[in-house]
């Protein structure tokens, strides 16, 4: 890796782009076998592309020639399985930008975005080419995966009348790829995230196994008679350290709201509308509503709970709106 | 027509409001998937077919290439917007791989209704959310059809 600062390789790799560089031609015609290979596998069983009489009955295209999904648009002109471009592609390196990224030790390559305009969609016996041109390198970046520059190209898709027939903006992370400490573990296998187990100690596990046991318990001093939520060791009226609890029946009000857009953390959906709930009962908890729409929350709008075992092992008191219309899924 | 497209039905612009939701879609990723797909897109990168090679390349599993994530985005629209609809843009930034086991959950929403000329255009946001977070997430415009049924 050399020393290079990022505005050294800028100035020396900004003069490579705009460089229009193809054709890269297809292997073989729009064929009717392909966009079923293609449609068989997706599971995709859009009558216009493979079905002629449906074409034939209701659409602009001709019975005889099978339409192509227009997101086929990349594969015609994909190298074969041994890597090599249709014949009389190009010979030009489309990616010398990339190429002279990686010799300052830029090796990793991620596709970050696909922006895609679709002009016409392809038939049977069509016959596309593209060409490609880097329009964009950002500054040097650092990101959740290493440090690197983003860099964009333009490809246009034509077919056999040098038509456009689709264009993609697509945006690829050039990096750094970073080392690993000696004795790194192997990746783990994929898994699911979760939410984060609440802690559970003497001071509230009480909370948590009667969620569990299908009820919501709020403290009760046993001195003074107060109500307390969140769970805690002792009153902050009487300082009592004596306490029970009474079941919530899980009813209230909106007392506030927040919703949350941006960023979008796993494993919640978005958007993710957390509440803060007056209870009947009086005190206030705070949760997730559900059912609702962000635009129809309104503050005092009544709510019900609804237990909801939302992972294995963890049940939560999520709320709705209350009345007739009960969203069942949360 | 056969059978399996009676599922199918074209929604028309005066079906449609800003807010709409469009329905959920499942995709359950098997290796299967990953392979045909990858291959379906002439695609053979070895981290889309051969586990061994995605492993010494730092990922836990083979996992779906993007061409293919365009093809059930593409898929995902006319799905809900019947045949007779046509797809004029998509546009997605990629996140979490989709890796064999995971289940991928397509959601969508109407964003606004404009018109080109005659044609009736539904803008929609749409996203794909695995187990790790979003897959997919963008927006794209599809022109819808004039006729239902």
């Amino acid at each position: 890796m050399s020393d290079s600062s990022a505005a050294d390789i800028l100035e020396r790799i900004k003069p490579l782009m705009h460089k229009r560089v193809g054709p890269y031609n297809s292997w073989n015609p729009v064929s009717r076998t392909q966009i079923w290979q293609w449609c068989s596998a997706m599971g995709d069983h859009n009558p216009l592309y493979l079905d002629d009489q449906y074409r034939a009955e209701h659409s602009e295209f001709s019975r005889d020639k099978a339409v192509a999904p227009p997101a086929m648009m990349q594969m015609w002109s994909m190298r074969d399985v041994n890597g090599n471009d249709g014949p009389g592609s190009t010979t030009d390196n489309l990616f010398e930008i990339l190429a002279a990224l990686e010799e300052e030790g830029y090796e990793g390559i991620m596709a970050v975005s696909y922006d895609q305009t679709f002009h016409r969609y392809l038939e049977e016996g069509d016959r596309a080419h593209h060409y490609s041109t880097i329009i964009n390198v950002s500054d040097l970046k650092t990101t959740g995966i290493g440090k690197g520059f983003f860099v964009t190209q333009l490809a246009e898709f034509m077919d056999q009348n040098d038509e456009l027939f689709a264009e993609a903006r697509i945006t690829y992370f050039k990096y750094q790829v970073p080392k690993k400490p000696a004795g790194a573990s192997k990746p783990s296998a994929p898994g699911k995230i979760n939410r984060i187990h609440p802690v559970e100690n003497h001071d509230h596990e009480h909370f948590w196994q009667g969620l569990r046991d299908g009820k919501l318990l709020i403290q009760k001093c046993d001195d003074c008679g107060e109500l307390r939520h969140p769970p805690q060791p002792m009153c902050e009226h009487c300082q009592s350290l004596n306490w029970s609890t009474i079941e919530s029946k899980g009813k209230g009000t909106v007392y506030t709201y927040t919703v949350m857009h941006y960023p979008e953390i796993p494993p919640f959906d978005y958007p993710n509308a957390i509440v803060l709930v007056d209870l009947e009962e009086g005190v206030r908890i705070v949760s997730q509503l559900i059912g609702t729409k962000p635009d129809d929350i309104k503050i005092g709008m009544p709510v019900e709970m609804k237990l909801t075992e939302v992972q294995e092992d963890m049940t939560l008191p999520l709320f709705h709106a209350a009345g007739p219309k009960i969203e069942e899924k949360p | 027509m056969s059978d399996v497209n009676h599922k199918f039905k074209n929604v028309i612009a005066s079906d449609l409001s800003v807010g709409d939701a469009l329905p959920e879609f499942e995709l359950p990723i098997t290796a299967k998937l990953v392979v045909s797909t990858a291959m379906a897109s002439q695609d053979f990168q070895d981290v889309h077919h051969d586990k061994d090679a995605a492993i010494a390349k730092g990922t836990p599993d083979i996992f779906m290439n993007i061409l293919t994530t365009n093809g059930f985005v593409g898929r995902y629209l006319t799905d809900w917007a019947g045949p007779g609809s046509r797809i004029k843009k998509i546009q997605f930034n990629l996140g979490a791989p989709n890796y064999p086991g995971d289940t991928m959950i397509m959601s969508g929403e109407v964003t606004e209704l404009s018109q080109d000329g005659e044609h009736h255009l539904a803008h929609v946001n749409f996203k794909g959310k695995n187990g790790m977070g979003n897959h997919v997430s963008g927006t794209a415009i599809v022109q819808l059809a004039t006729v239902a049924g």
